[in-house]
């Protein structure tokens, strides 16, 4: 991949001298830790200058979540067939009920559970534990919606404070209903991000899951799974079509709009195509070792990136599916050209900082790119050192790159920077548009989406156009 | 013996052996259409709400949130103060994230992030560096501190812990530092709320008391309410009718604020010096009995003044009540302009009362609220009839089956359901049938399954703009809401009457 030409006014000397800037508020020890994690790009550099998975310094306002947040809104909560017990008291499971986007189908309360069931810890539970009501709630669960495949429990804080042994009570109740019931011990106060909770909860399917079912049909050469896709505002739905027309076999998702059993049978499907490297790879890890799986990371944002990786999945399978991908990749390739056509004249120029989780800060550039908006500045709220290392080659020379930045760092940034837009969480979106600087939430899609695929790409060019060119933005400034 | 043992041992690890490798690897299995059928039915039914009602440990889409929530909502109400969250980094986010989906605004609030090792050595380490680190940062005219579940559990001592960051020069020893202590696993996001505030009063009025002064203002204290325009209201009225006033945890600016191309971190909020004086004041009152009984029971205590505990008001009789109190207090006159308001609101309620009387409706949320919801229903004719709390008390209880009981007609019918959740409410829904329900967006599950309208109110509300900026109380909001649910009847009867019942007038 060619190197991206550096961006006008964007150099290191600047970035560093701005990142020094930002800083110089801090107190000494602080401002000793932040700086690590703050950096100019450089991109011919074998590995990424800024350190990551780091404790949050506190009280600078971090953006980051926890491993419940990790595991519930992450990798479990998607689930769509399995009752997700936040177990715990009430506050956990209400703020991460319906919070994430990651749609589902099946009946609500039939088949398909985006519901809040919580333990609700009362003061008694917190002094005489919590196992007993535990088992009892997995029956009454299990007794009111008997169309589950299965129930997993999600610790909060208490939960591994008072001592409870979740493990053991999973593990009677799984043989009593003849279910899975996964113990998955992601206590918010574990690790340093919601990070831990991806791990951990990917060692729970690991512990209680893959490798206990098998697909009825015989396992076939296009086999493969669609691992760390969400389904956020419905991208599996927009993911899955394209792998099926260059004729591969869509054996299971994880998570988003999964089925427990399917993901219990994945074990012997050909290829693992993972999308959110940070949330999964653990388990594509697993599978390659125990299995002989193979893995490939893909990117489905934007044409130059779909077309990069439908052809790199094309690599790993035969002539048939190769073809295919060109066939497909032809196919597209006018309905792209439109969208850009509409969009690009709008666009071009335009720069964006972006400041997001899991895989988007690297793997959304590129659509950004194709529109013509080039990324000034980038981050993680919960990355690790691989995660950089994959990020520098896909920025310009000098660009900034910030890992769990802090509330006035990101603020000065693009006060300094002064992109077109920013595309953060919630938690920013309302600072910078007060500021009167555009906006995209780029974790729920800002309520919109897919943006997944081919037909993600025209949403999300619509999208960014919109956030960008809304006369809205123009009346920010009173006349008087 | 000792060969016994290891046979048995032995034994053991087969069976568990065997019965490892059975749950091992089975088939994929697939619900057939017959049975979906089956329990897509059966979950309507008064068999399965009987079975749901029988619940003992599971709670199941409960509407109320943590302690700690309500405590950021005061927190969040005074001037340059910056919420601090001791405990763990991810509930500071999902209480952040909880305001901004609501109000669409930002809400800057910062914790200390304990990790493992605080669990272990407890908390202090973390909260010296939070506190300041938070006070170099964001210069904070206050920071008012709150927990979550972890720090509770391990016992934390915050008061030793804050005097220890001050001895140490980490913050300024005048710096406002209140702090509560709100577990989650006790009350709801409305105790927290009272905890912070009296947290934040006893701290700010120190050694304000003054024997024979008095401001000759109003204290009011609106409580835990996601309607800004609500706030709004309230200062409308006490400026109509010339009454001084300190608002406590005043969130109208800061959780409605200007987009003018700057962003101000501390916008609004009640000024620390007039919460301060508010001891001195000539009369507190609180709007929200539940969110304030022991902020009431201490400003009752320590405050000059008269104290009242007036309902939220809802509807006309309760907004009158309030008017005619402040006329009492402050011996002022309510203004021509206040009458005739009321007056254009009972008109927009005679007139439309031919199409939301005698309609049932389920409603579910925080206790002010439901004595206010159910009170303006009442005045309407209409039927509270499915009321539910899900973290109350008895007495609570007693409390909304008097008011009900100021109704032979309408108020008979209702039910109240307390520490039920959203889950027996549709059951409640499905079972027996009501034409709307209200309350806020976790709601909408219910409304859809049970084909019913659904009227947002409360907090939150995360799936229709500007709601928050409508008020609900007082003379407009009887006009606000009473619009939103009749034309909304009005609305379903032309999209789905037959041709023949379809009409130029309704």
């Amino acid at each position: 991949m060619a190197e991206r030409k550096p961006i006008k006014g964007i150099t290191k000397e600047r970035v560093e001298q701005l990142i020094e800037e930002t800083l110089a508020v801090l107190p000494e020890k602080a401002k000793k830790k932040r700086e690590p994690h703050l950096g100019a790009n450089e991109p011919e550099a074998s590995t990424c200058a800024v350190k990551s998975n780091k404790k949050v310094v506190p009280g600078v306002m971090s953006q980051r979540g926890c491993a419940y947040a990790g595991a519930k809104g992450v990798v479990w909560g998607p689930i769509r067939d399995v009752i997700h017990v936040s177990h715990g008291p009430v506050g956990c499971g209400v703020y991460s009920w319906g919070t994430r986007r990651n749609l589902m189908q099946g009946i609500p309360g039939v088949t398909s559970f985006p519901i809040d069931f919580t333990s609700d810890f009362q003061e008694r539970d917190i002094v005489y534990g919590g196992d007993i009501k535990l088992e009892k709630l997995l029956r009454e669960a299990d007794g009111l919606f008997p169309l589950n495949k299965g129930l997993s429990v999600l610790s909060e804080c208490p939960v591994g404070l008072i001592g409870d042994d979740i493990n053991s009570v999973a593990k009677k109740m799984s043989k009593e209903l003849d279910k899975f019931v996964i113990p998955c011990n992601c206590e918010g106060f574990r690790g340093v991000s919601q990070s831990l909770g991806h791990h951990i909860s990917n060692d729970s399917i690991r512990d209680h899951v893959i490798g206990k079912r098998e697909f009825k049909e015989e396992a076939g050469p296009y086999d493969i799974a669609l691992i760390g896709d969400y389904n956020i505002g419905g991208d599996v739905w927009a993911a899955i079509p394209i792998l099926e027309e260059i004729g591969l076999n869509v054996k299971a998702t994880w998570t988003g709009d999964g089925e427990i059993e399917k993901i219990a049978a994945t074990n012997t499907v050909k290829l693992n195509l993972i999308h959110c490297y940070r949330s999964m790879n653990y388990m594509c890890k697993v599978m390659e070792e125990k299995w002989g799986i193979p893995w490939i990371e893909y990117n489905f944002f934007g044409p130059t990136k779909i077309e990069e990786s439908l052809r790199a999945i094309a690599e790993r399978f035969d002539a048939k599916i190769k073809k295919n991908v060109e066939k497909v990749i032809k196919k597209y390739k006018p309905k792209m050209q439109a969208v850009l056509d509409e969009y690009r004249p709008r666009l071009e120029g335009k720069t964006a900082m972006l400041f997001v989780g899991g895989l988007r800060p690297r793997h959304t550039v590129g659509a950004y790119e194709d529109l013509g908006i080039k990324i000034t500045g980038t981050g993680y709220e919960f990355a690790h050192q691989d995660d950089y290392d994959r990020t520098s080659p896909e920025m310009a020379k000098g660009t900034l790159i910030y890992d769990d930045v802090s509330e006035f760092e990101l603020e000065k940034f693009v006060e300094e920077l002064k992109p077109d837009m920013v595309g953060s969480g919630i938690k920013e979106k309302y600072v910078f548009q007060k500021a009167g600087v555009p906006f995209r939430q780029m974790h729920s899609w800002d309520y919109s989406g897919p943006y997944h695929g081919y037909d993600g790409f025209e949403i999300f060019a619509r999208d960014i156009d919109m956030a960008i060119n809304s006369p809205t933005w123009d009346l920010v400034k009173a006349p008087f | 013996m000792q060969t016994t043992d290891v046979i048995c041992a032995s034994v053991v690890t087969i069976k568990e052996f065997i019965a490892m490798s059975e749950a091992a690897v089975k088939p994929l299995t697939e619900h057939s259409p017959e049975e979906i059928e089956k329990v897509q039915n059966w979950i309507n039914t008064e068999e399965y709400k009987e079975q749901n009602f029988a619940r003992e440990a599971l709670v199941i889409n409960p509407a109320h949130a943590c302690q700690p929530l309500g405590a950021q909502m005061v927190a969040h109400g005074f001037e340059g103060a910056l919420p601090f969250v001791h405990g763990s980094q991810g509930c500071a986010s999902y209480f952040r994230s909880t305001f901004s989906r609501h109000f669409r605004e930002p809400a800057s609030a910062t914790s200390d992030a304990m990790t493992e090792d605080g669990a272990v050595f407890g908390g202090q380490n973390n909260l010296f560096e939070g506190l300041e680190n938070a006070y170099t940062v964001y210069k904070p005219k206050m920071i008012p501190v709150y927990t979550t579940c972890m720090p509770e559990v391990i016992g934390d001592d915050l008061n030793a812990y804050i005097k220890n960051a001050k001895q140490k020069d980490l913050i300024p020893e005048d710096l406002p530092t209140p702090y509560a202590n709100t577990p989650s696993f006790k009350g709801s996001h409305i105790h927290g709320y009272d905890s912070m505030l009296l947290a934040i009063l006893k701290d700010l009025t120190v050694g304000q008391k003054v024997e024979g002064k008095c401001t000759g203002k109003l204290n009011l204290i609106p409580g835990f309410d996601g309607n800004t325009g609500n706030l709004r209201e309230y200062k409308k009225y006490l400026e109509a009718m010339d009454i001084p006033y300190t608002m406590l945890a005043d969130i109208t600016d800061v959780f409605d604020s200007v987009c003018d191309g700057t962003y101000r971190m501390y916008a609004g909020g009640t000024k620390l010096e007039d919460a301060a004086d508010t001891i001195n004041g000539k009369a507190t009152i609180s709007l929200m009995k539940h969110c304030s009984p022991h902020t009431m029971k201490w400003i009752d205590s320590e405050y000059s003044g008269s104290k009242d505990i007036l309902p939220l008001p809802m509807g006309i009789r309760k907004t009158d009540d309030f008017l005619m109190k402040l006329s009492e207090l402050f011996d002022k006159p309510i203004p021509a302009a206040l009458k005739a308001e009321r007056g254009r609101a009972v008109d927009a309620m005679t007139d439309a009362h031919q199409y939301i009387h005698g309609k049932k409706f389920a409603i579910a949320g925080d206790p002010d609220y439901l004595l206010g919801i159910v009170s303006f229903l009442l005045e309407m004719g209409a039927v509270p009839y499915h009321i539910l709390c899900s973290r109350s008390t008895k007495k609570f209880q007693k409390e909304l089956q008097a008011l009900l009981d100021t109704s032979p007609l309408y108020g008979s019918q209702g039910k109240i359901y307390i520490n039920k959740d959203l889950w027996h409410m549709r059951s409640l829904c499905m079972t027996d049938p009501v034409d709307g329900i209200i309350g806020d967006t976790h709601c909408k599950w219910v409304a859809r399954d049970a084909k019913i309208p659904h009227f947002r109110i409360g907090f939150p509300i995360m799936d229709r703009v500007n709601i928050h900026r409508t008020p609900v109380i007082g003379y407009q909001g009887a006009i606000n809401f009473l619009t939103v649910i009749v034309n909304k009847f009005l609305d379903t009867v032309d999209e789905t009457c037959e041709d023949q019942w379809f009409e130029m007038m309704r």
